[in-house]
């Protein structure tokens, strides 16, 4: 568990994060939204004390962040820097190793850790681990620097932008990754982006931060239903919301009795899915199957329209 | 009608000027009859044995042309390498051929012909490496080839009948004794720099407030000229040894070779501390960043991250000063620092210019070498992230 409690930066007269709280649950995502310059990355290089709070307190499991020195509390979180910050003297293999090497892990634990992880991020271990970052391309680094946060399986993980370089495919991949790691071990993140779809997508709970402050911090939904102010309504982007709206949705929660035509739609996708092949094929309904293919019933445009709206 | 169209090599058509120039209206060699005597200019065929001297413009000539037109490189390195190696040769041929029979006053040196063939062969050996791209590890063997021709010729004596090997016989002694000097005062003054330059510089590149006191100063020194600055250092150094118990029994002087190291000394630092700051002012700021986000501690991203980012231009600093050192530290005679710039003096003071060349051509050897090598090295180090491990 994280809590920030009341905390400030400022640096001379101006205050880059100004009296931000708020609770991160153990073993959940909380995703940090919020234009250029709002203060996201200065908030969490403040949990690993990169950056040293002007007041207030950060608090790890009950434990003050301060009451380790700096670079030890450091080894402990995992931390994908925003826009990878490879070492460019150091292969691959090296970088990833960063943290299990200075906490001191034996040869063979390390060999196997780079290995497991380069597997995961589909790296050919042959091919990419001796080589040196500048021979990769953007979106490769980038998984580099989130495989070395991972290296030294930390329980919190701190990522600024991480996958803002990769092409929607590799993207896709990578946040279902990340969502199969944190729920295999656990991890408590702490994601910046500035990609809604990402926010909403991943985010267990959204902090929308305004010029350093956070304005509205609550579950995906709430916050697209009832955004707390008209920034936060600007950055959500009224014009997407409805589709954001279903994309949190699964189709086994619209489906209607009933029967359609046509290929049967799984119910664990999701009911933006599910709209998006019934408008481009022009039908109005589509069967819903379960997992083993047992028939479930339809989803129909208009169910699913109703579902866009604005609840009351 | 086939049409042939001639094109010329930029840099070939100074080097064929210079090289026709010094074959055909320089003198080859002087003849003088004794060390002191004004010398009269010989020239190539007056120089030679009556078939060699044909033989030795002929492939000047050849040679000429091959630099002059747009050839494939490997010719030109051909060349230019007999050409070398010819000239190397023959004027041991001509100091033994000029030489009256029986004769130990006459003396031979090369004349200005000589040394203008030997720069343009180099100018066009050099262009020829240069193009030919050579790894770090196939210049260093070319190095220690060239540097085995020239003590194998040395070794074989073809070069004794020429001046400044008389000179050096006379000397042989004092000639080593004296290059060790140098080599103590060029290469110790540049280690003491190095050991106090690369903290200082550290220390600048961490402390702001020292970084432009400490850098100013020491640009303040390496304007002050060299006699100038040795000639300062007598009045403290000198009180330094009267007053400071010991001091005097290191050492320690007024004159001599404490001033002489000192000067050196001081002279190193600005590159050394200048380059330590700019090569850690260039580790990108993200590989620091990164490098506190893991843990490190500070200690271990100075030796794990900064330092070997920063070590290339740190390596070029220290090349700059190996090479002004073993140059400057021909100075250091005139205040009885010793090296080889006691030739170099001696010679000057009796005009006897072949006393002065047994100074100086070690020197430049010297120099040019370290350049080779510290290049290579430099090039070793900054490619070795980037080679393909395959
Ligand atoms: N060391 C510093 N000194 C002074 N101002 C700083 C410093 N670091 C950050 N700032 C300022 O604090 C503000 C917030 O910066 P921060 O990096 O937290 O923004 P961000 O929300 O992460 O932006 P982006 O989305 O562009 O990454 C910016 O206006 C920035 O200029
Ligand atoms: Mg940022």
């Amino acid at each position: 568990m994280i809590e920030i409690e009341g905390i400030t930066k400022r640096y001379d007269a101006t205050t880059v994060v100004d009296e931000v709280s708020m609770l991160i649950e153990p073993r959940t995502i909380a995703v940090i939204v919020g234009t250029s310059g709002s203060g996201k990355t200065t908030l969490l290089r403040m949990i690993n004390r990169l950056v040293e709070p002007t007041s207030g307190v950060i608090k790890l499991d009950g434990a003050d962040n301060r009451s380790l020195p700096g670079y030890e509390l450091r080894r402990s979180i995992g931390y994908a820097i925003q826009g990878h910050g490879l070492f460019p003297h150091r292969t691959v293999a090296q970088n990833i190793a960063t943290v299990p090497v200075l906490l001191g892990w034996d040869k063979a634990r390390i060999k196997a850790r780079v290995e497991e992880l380069m597997t995961l991020y589909q790296l050919d271990l042959e091919a990419f681990g001796p080589r040196y970052p500048h021979e990769l391309s953007g979106g490769q680094q980038q998984r580099v620097g989130v495989a070395r946060a991972l290296a030294a399986e930390p329980n919190v993980l701190l990522m600024d932008e991480p996958f803002g370089a990769l092409d929607p495919i590799i993207r896709n991949k990578a946040q279902e990754d990340l969502l199969a790691i944190q729920k295999r071990f656990g991890t408590t993140i702490i994601l910046v982006t500035h990609d809604m779809e990402e926010a909403v997508h991943m985010g267990d709970k959204i902090a929308v931060m305004d010029a350093g402050k956070l304005v509205q911090y609550a579950k995906p939904a709430e916050i697209l239903a009832k955004p707390a102010s008209a920034f936060v309504e600007t950055l959500v982007g009224a014009s997407e919301k409805p589709f954001r709206l279903l994309s949190l949705g699964r189709v086994r929660d619209a489906v209607e009795t009933g029967t359609a035509e046509g290929e049967a739609i799984l119910d664990d996708a999701s009911q933006r899915d599910a709209l998006a092949e019934l408008l481009w094929s022009g039908r109005p309904a589509l069967p819903a199957k379960g997992a083993d293919g047992k028939p479930l019933g339809r989803v129909t445009v208009d169910g699913l329209v109703k579902r866009a709206a604005r609840p009351a | 009608m086939q049409v042939m169209t001639v094109r010329f090599d930029k840099l070939g058509v100074v080097i064929a000027a210079i090289i026709a120039y010094a074959a055909f209206a320089a003198p080859f060699a002087t003849f003088r009859a004794n060390r002191i005597v004004p010398g009269e200019a010989r020239s190539i065929l007056d120089s030679l044995p009556a078939a060699v001297g044909p033989l030795l413009l002929a492939i000047l000539v050849i040679a000429a042309i091959i630099a002059l037109l747009k050839t494939p490189l490997v010719l030109r390195l051909a060349a230019s390498v007999i050409a070398l190696a010819a000239l190397a040769i023959l004027i041991g041929v001509a100091g033994s051929f000029l030489t009256p029979e029986g004769n130990t006053f006459a003396r031979i040196s090369p004349a200005s012909g000589f040394w203008l063939l030997i720069f343009a062969f180099t100018l066009l050996l050099a262009d020829v490496l240069t193009r030919l791209n050579l790894s770090p590890w196939a210049r260093l063997g070319g190095l220690v080839i060239a540097a085995l021709a020239i003590g194998l010729l040395l070794a074989s004596g073809s070069w004794n009948s020429l001046s400044i090997l008389k000179e050096y016989a006379n000397r042989a002694d004092s000639f080593w004794a004296e290059g060790s000097k140098h080599v103590t005062l060029a290469l110790g003054s540049l280690a003491a720099a190095v050991v106090v330059g690369l903290p200082l510089g550290i220390l600048c590149h961490r402390v702001d407030k020292f970084r432009a006191g400490v850098l100013n100063v020491l640009n303040i020194i390496q304007t002050i000229p060299s006699i100038a600055l040795f000639g300062l250092l007598i009045a403290p150094l000198g009180w330094v040894a009267t007053h400071v118990p010991g001091a005097a029994a290191l050492g320690i002087r007024g004159i001599g070779a404490a001033p002489a190291f000192l000067a050196l000394f001081l002279y190193s630092l600005l590159p050394v501390v200048a380059n330590t700051v700019v090569g850690l002012a260039g580790v990108p700021r993200a590989a620091n960043d990164a490098a506190r986000g893991m843990g490190m501690t500070d200690r271990q991203r100075l030796f794990g991250v900064e330092f070997p980012l920063a070590f290339p231009v740190i390596l070029t600093g220290i090349r700059i000063v190996l090479v002004q050192n073993i140059g400057l530290a021909t100075i250091a005679a005139l205040i009885g620092g010793g090296g080889f710039g006691v030739f170099v003096f001696q010679g000057v003071g009796q005009t006897a210019m072949d006393l002065v060349l047994l100074g100086a051509v070690p020197t430049v050897a010297m120099a040019f070498a370290a350049a080779i090598i510290l290049d290579a090295v430099i090039e070793m180090t900054a490619t070795k992230r980037r080679v393909e491990t395959a």
